[in-house]
């Protein structure tokens, strides 16, 4: 057992793979000489050699192509992007190409190659540093999505990208990189297998990622006026844990989804409709859906603050159900 | 590198396979035999052929929308081909790709491809994977003159030059980025100048000369093979049909055309052959005969086998998921 980042965390799982696997390698922004933007890839370069920690020219579509095409022919390789929001620039490789392959080409070749990026509000990124961009690539058939929310889901779900054969993006939220908490397994936590972060049983709050911590706080809120809410966290968006989902909506018969991302056509609204159309009579009242305002992100703190979504957003919601 | 009589002959066959191939498969689409988009490689036939002619078995090449000369010169099956555009379980791709889609590792050829310049960053991937394992493969990595002002071209030779990959950048000039033509698409003359930009050579040749692309493709391919980096080579050439199946390609002025089918690259390699005491006319006319009857079979095959369960739709989009059908 021990107590890590995630930033550390991450580290951790590229690193045992890296020892067991030379067809594992990294490339991306700054990850060898500066150890990553984050640091996750910190004494990379020291222990495994220029050849398998690569820094790439700020190009994304080229790197992240460059990816793909070893994965197909051979590498296991992690690409890494500094921001989710330049997924912009090299989305053709991943829903183009990495997610399509196996499928066009009749199901005779794997792209197992995993592209990891930060994601979400740091604080004052603005407009173009910001983004929550799931639902993107969650809508692409091929790809796997992953967002873990602490350091041992961190360890045990990039082990898991990495032993996968299909393209898994992998979200890493910017506020929780620092995040400590204890790591007790260096096992690999299956992709779609969502778990139980609080017990309850009268309200399931169903979320991932960074939310999670905004659904504990609103769950303790919660708990003060004798509100029992069970907090899902699905860590895996694609495959995703239905059962899971119905377990819970089952017990508690009401279910709110919080993401961070804008709320229109997010990820959230495809949790929503499965809520509903599935667990319809299960379910009490409506489904609340909670994200961040349908605008860009503003840098001005008290504007980022308004724009994102919060604890007394799930405390409101979770009252007008009961 | 003087091309041996009898690999000469296996030249000419595989234009000419190519050839006929593209030829019947303009008439298919015409009849509505098959369906979608198809990019005929018809005139550019002596670059693809010349290219692979340089490499192995287990070298790698990516192609593009225009693919079905690379795959017929990398060692394609004609008949799995064929099947593949009559969109049968038996094809290349089972019938899920089709057309733009061709591709089989066992032959080292990464696909065909729907996008413009997506091919570029897969083949630096590629040859990625191959400095990685100390193989002496290469990469080729056929594209058009429309992709080479795709961010994508000059991300690859840029990356494919600083980490020195085995890569042979093969650009098929033919003077059209579908409609437009190339003095209107860029300034420079020739795609090869760009090589400056990355620091690797670069150089253009007659793609319609078997010979000159051969020796331009080896000088490359060796260098690539050696570890020296990668080359951009630029072979200059026509298309016979327009830019898709059923495209009139009226933006190209009658005599343009005329001028370049006079150097259609097949009767000019058979001239030669005649004429340098390779083959007689009479060989040449059995070579022809014996890819028409190759061909045809290749069609008559591809009609008789079956298409797959439509609950084929479901599978291989991920290697462990299969995707829930309807309930109808």
């Amino acid at each position: 057992m021990s107590r890590m980042s995630c930033s550390e965390a991450l580290g951790e799982a590229m690193k045992i793979r890296m020892r067991q696997d030379p067809r594992v390698m990294i490339f991306g922004e700054d990850v060898a000489d500066m150890g990553g933007t984050y640091g996750v890839t910190r004494g990379f370069l020291e222990e495994f050699g220029p050849e398998r920690v690569r820094d790439t020219p700020i190009s994304e579509s080229g790197f992240v192509g460059a990816a793909v095409g070893a994965a197909a022919t051979g590498l296991r390789p992690i690409a890494e992007l500094m921001m989710c929001d330049f997924l912009t620039v090299c989305m053709d490789p991943l829903v183009n190409q990495a997610a399509k392959m196996r499928y066009m080409f009749g199901g005779n070749i794997s792209v197992p190659v995993v592209v990891r990026m930060a994601a979400g509000i740091g604080s004052g990124g603005a407009a173009q540093h910001s983004q929550s961009l799931e639902a993107w690539v969650t809508h692409v058939p091929g790809l796997k999505v992953v967002y873990p929310s602490n350091p041992q889901d961190s360890l045990g779900l990039l082990l898991s990208a990495i032993d996968d054969d299909n393209p898994v993006i992998f979200f890493e939220h910017k506020q929780l990189y620092a995040k400590k908490g204890e790591v007790t397994s260096f096992d690999p936590i299956p992709l779609g297998k969502g778990r139980v972060d609080r017990e309850g049983r009268d309200v399931s709050i169903i979320t991932y990622a960074k939310q999670v911590y905004t659904a504990q706080e609103a769950a303790e809120t919660l708990a003060r006026e004798g509100i029992e809410a069970e907090i899902i966290d699905l860590r895996s968006l694609y495959p995703l844990d239905q059962e899971l989902i119905a377990r819970t909506v089952s017990k508690t018969h009401r279910a709110v989804v919080i993401t961070e991302e804008n709320r229109r056509g997010g990820f959230g609204g495809e949790l929503s409709a499965m809520i509903a159309e599935e667990l319809f009579d299960e379910l009490d009242a409506p489904v609340a859906r909670i994200g961040a305002l349908n605008t860009p992100a503003p840098y001005a703190p008290r504007q980022e603050q308004y724009y994102l979504p919060n604890a007394e957003d799930i405390v409101n919601a979770v009252r007008g159900m009961l | 590198m003087a091309i041996e009589k009898e690999q000469l002959k296996r030249m000419y066959l595989t234009m000419r396979r190519i050839r006929v191939f593209e030829t019947e498969v303009n008439r298919l689409y015409a009849e509505t035999k098959i369906f979608g988009f198809g990019h005929l490689y018809a005139g550019e036939e002596a670059i693809a052929t010349a290219v692979c002619e340089c490499l192995h078995k287990d070298d790698y090449i990516t192609s593009t929308h225009r693919g079905h000369g690379h795959v017929i010169a990398k060692g394609g099956d004609t008949r799995k081909m064929m099947a593949e555009l009559f969109a049968r379980e038996s094809g290349y791709c089972k019938g899920k790709g089709g057309s733009m889609h061709i591709a089989n590792l066992d032959l080292g050829i990464v696909g065909a491809n729907g996008i413009v310049g997506a091919g570029q960053p897969l083949s630096v991937g590629v040859a990625l994977s191959i400095q990685m394992r100390k193989t002496d493969q290469v990469c080729v990595c056929f594209f058009g003159d429309g992709s080479t002002n795709q961010g994508t071209f000059h991300e690859s030779l840029n990356l494919a030059s600083v980490w020195n990959l085995p890569v042979v950048f093969v650009c098929e000039n033919n003077f059209y980025g579908i409609s437009v033509p190339q003095r209107k698409h860029q300034k420079i003359k020739n795609v090869s100048q760009r090589a400056a930009a990355y620091d690797i050579p670069g150089v253009t040749v007659d793609g319609n000369d078997v010979f000159a692309v051969y020796d331009a493709a080896m000088e490359a391919v060796e260098r690539a093979r050696a570890g020296e980096g990668p080359s951009l080579v630029e072979c200059q050439t026509y298309r016979h049909f327009g830019h898709y199946n059923g495209d009139p390609a009226y933006y190209r002025p009658a005599e343009e055309v005329a001028q370049w089918m006079k150097k259609d690259p097949i009767p000019r390699l058979a001239g030669y052959m005649v004429e340098h005491g390779i083959a007689t006319r009479e060989e040449i006319r059995g070579f022809d005969a014996q890819i028409d009857q190759e061909i045809a079979d290749a069609i008559s095959y591809a009609e008789s086998q079956p298409f797959a369960p439509v609950e084929n739709t479901l599978v291989d989009v991920y290697t462990d998921i299969v995707e829930e059908g309807r309930n109808r």
